[in-house]
């Protein structure tokens, strides 16, 4: 399978990679797919008092594509609000990365787990308000 | 390290650069100064010198084989010979019975026949290997039946590169008065083939797996005791009427001089590439949770499959551009399935899918294989530092014990 350069690029040198404190509770982790469909995506956020994503890392296992789905997405949602990050359609990857139909799955798990991560976050607040 | 030329070819199994040998002698078969005529030709010189190239190709091929020439059909490669092998004696010897057995782990070129064949109302038992891709003798034996007319079981796997005891089966078969195919597309110049011991009664070759061209391979069929098949291709009547078309002499020739140069150089070419593969067998096997597919004992010496858990196949492909290799078979590394032969063998999809095969050949050396191993290593490391699945496993979590949601 031939691999379109901006695929390669995150590929070869892929941005954010690495892991936060998943019990910091303002850490939201979002960890989508499944081993035996052959990609695995864990997206963390690092969200500061007014709701802004200051960090984020990436770890996935899986194709060329669904690293370069989770490394964009990492560059894309850090200065976002959360607000924002959940408007990211897997479209909008999918046409950066100008990845081929049979890798459209990678960007489509590349939403759902910044949508994971997000819920996640809301979940620890909720939690921690109540605690609080 | 410095004059390895890339990208590395490990990918033998899959196709062979033609000999330089063997094209020269093809080379001299195309222009009008070449042996070009038509071998059916009985008018002229030409044709006859022709059918003189295409029958000492014959001899060369069944002496490889240990077979009389007689036995020889050419057809365009190892796919046509298991389909005029599988339908024809399934539909000649139809009114016998309409069950066949084969192996869960055959090249699709048999499946898809035998899947064409339930169409037509036969049916198959699609035997299920042992966990390191042998069949189990006492297995097959019990699915026979009555009405068995076709066992078609292969000899190397074209995917794991193991060696099945067709000697064996053989014997099985004949006992039960049950015709015996094998695809034996990987074999030559692999491992010996001998059609005086081995009770096999159709056995399909291809030339392109062993430093012959493409579009060019032979189906035997045995003539002690006879063994009938229904042509596929009806015309001229050629090869006894078996498979007609006009002879292919310059791929015919290349196909004859291929196998001549296996049975002349294979011993000692066997042991200088065992050698290279067991260098990159140790050179791999020292890395955390690395597993080889299929038997390593019965097993031809050009093969090594091995899955690297942890990180995903075509992830891995991509690090070693560099070096051609293959995940799973030719034919399905375009499409997402994990290798259904490894499903076979009972591997969890995960190890299907982080699965390499590297086949090494003529023109192996050691400095491509030192260097396969280093970009290996560092491709594997580098994806399991991107992998959130290995460091579950540092952990300690079972990622069997979570509940993934399928997508
Ligand atoms: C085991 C096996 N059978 C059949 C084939 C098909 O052979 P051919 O390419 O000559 O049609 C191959 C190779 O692709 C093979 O490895």
């Amino acid at each position: 399978m031939a691999y379109g350069e901006k695929v390669l690029d995150h590929y070869e040198n892929p941005r954010n990679v690495g892991s936060l404190d998943k019990d910091d509770s303002s850490v939201g982790t979002g960890m989508v797919g499944a081993p035996a469909c052959g990609d695995v995506m864990k997206l963390q956020i690092q969200v500061d008092q007014n709701g802004v994503i200051e960090d984020a890392k990436f770890k996935t296992y899986g194709c060329g594509s669904a690293i370069a789905s989770s490394s964009l997405l990492t560059e894309w949602v850090k200065g976002k609000t959360l607000d924002q990050a959940s408007q990211i359609k897997n479209s909008e990857i999918a046409e950066e990365l100008a990845l081929p139909p049979v890798k459209i799955h990678c960007s489509v798990l590349a939403e759902d787990a910044i949508q994971a991560a997000i819920s996640d976050y809301q979940n620890k607040q909720a939690e921690h308000k109540k605690s609080a | 390290m410095s004059d390895t030329k890339l990208p590395i070819y490990l990918d033998y199994s899959a196709t062979t650069p033609v000999d330089p040998r063997v094209a020269k002698a093809m080379m001299d078969c195309l222009t009008l100064e070449g042996n070009f005529g038509n071998p059916a030709s009985r008018s002229h010189a030409f044709g006859w010198s022709a059918e003189q190239a295409v029958e000492k190709a014959r001899q060369q091929v069944a002496s490889l084989i240990n077979a009389d020439p007689k036995e020889i059909v050419w057809t365009s490669g190892a796919t046509e010979s298991n389909n005029l092998a599988i339908k024809g004696a399934a539909h000649f010897y139809s009114k016998k019975g309409k069950h066949l057995i084969t192996l869960k782990t055959e090249h699709k070129a048999v499946l898809d026949t035998c899947r064409q064949l339930e169409r037509e109302g036969f049916e198959v038992t699609y035997l299920e290997p042992q966990d390191n891709g042998l069949v189990d003798l006492n297995v097959l034996r019990a699915a026979i039946r009555e009405d068995t007319v076709l066992i078609s079981i292969m000899h190397v796997n074209n995917e794991i590169g193991v060696i099945q005891d067709i000697e064996a089966i053989g014997e099985i078969a004949r006992e039960n008065k049950v015709i015996f195919h094998v695809d034996a597309a990987q074999s030559p110049g692999k491992v010996k083939i001998d059609m005086q011991q081995a009770k096999v009664d159709l056995l399909s070759l291809s030339a392109h797996k062993t430093y012959g061209p493409k579009g060019i391979g032979a189906l035997f069929v045995r003539r002690k005791p006879r063994v009938r098949i229904e042509a596929q291709m009806h015309g001229g009547g050629h090869e006894r009427g078996m498979r007609s078309g006009t002879l292919a002499t310059h791929q015919i020739v290349g196909m004859g001089e291929a196998f001549h140069l296996a049975e002349l150089e294979m011993d000692a070419e066997n042991e200088r590439i065992r050698m290279l593969r067991d260098h990159l067998l140790s050179g791999l096997k020292d890395i955390e949770e690395v597993y080889i597919n299929g038997d390593i004992e019965s097993r031809v010496p050009h093969n090594l499959n091995m899955s690297f858990n942890f990180v995903e196949g075509e992830s891995l492909i991509m690090a070693l551009k560099d070096i051609a290799i293959s995940s799973g078979s030719a034919c399905t590394s375009a499409s997402l399935e994990p290798s259904y032969v490894l499903r076979a063998l009972g591997r969890d999809d995960e190890l299907a899918h982080s699965s390499l095969r590297f086949s090494i050949g003529r023109f192996t050396t050691q400095e491509d294989v030192d260097h396969a191993i280093s970009v290996i290593r560092s491709a594997v490391s580098k994806l399991r530092d991107l992998s959130p699945l290995w460091d579950m496993y540092k952990e300690g979590i079972d990622l069997k014990s979570i509940e993934w949601a399928a997508h």
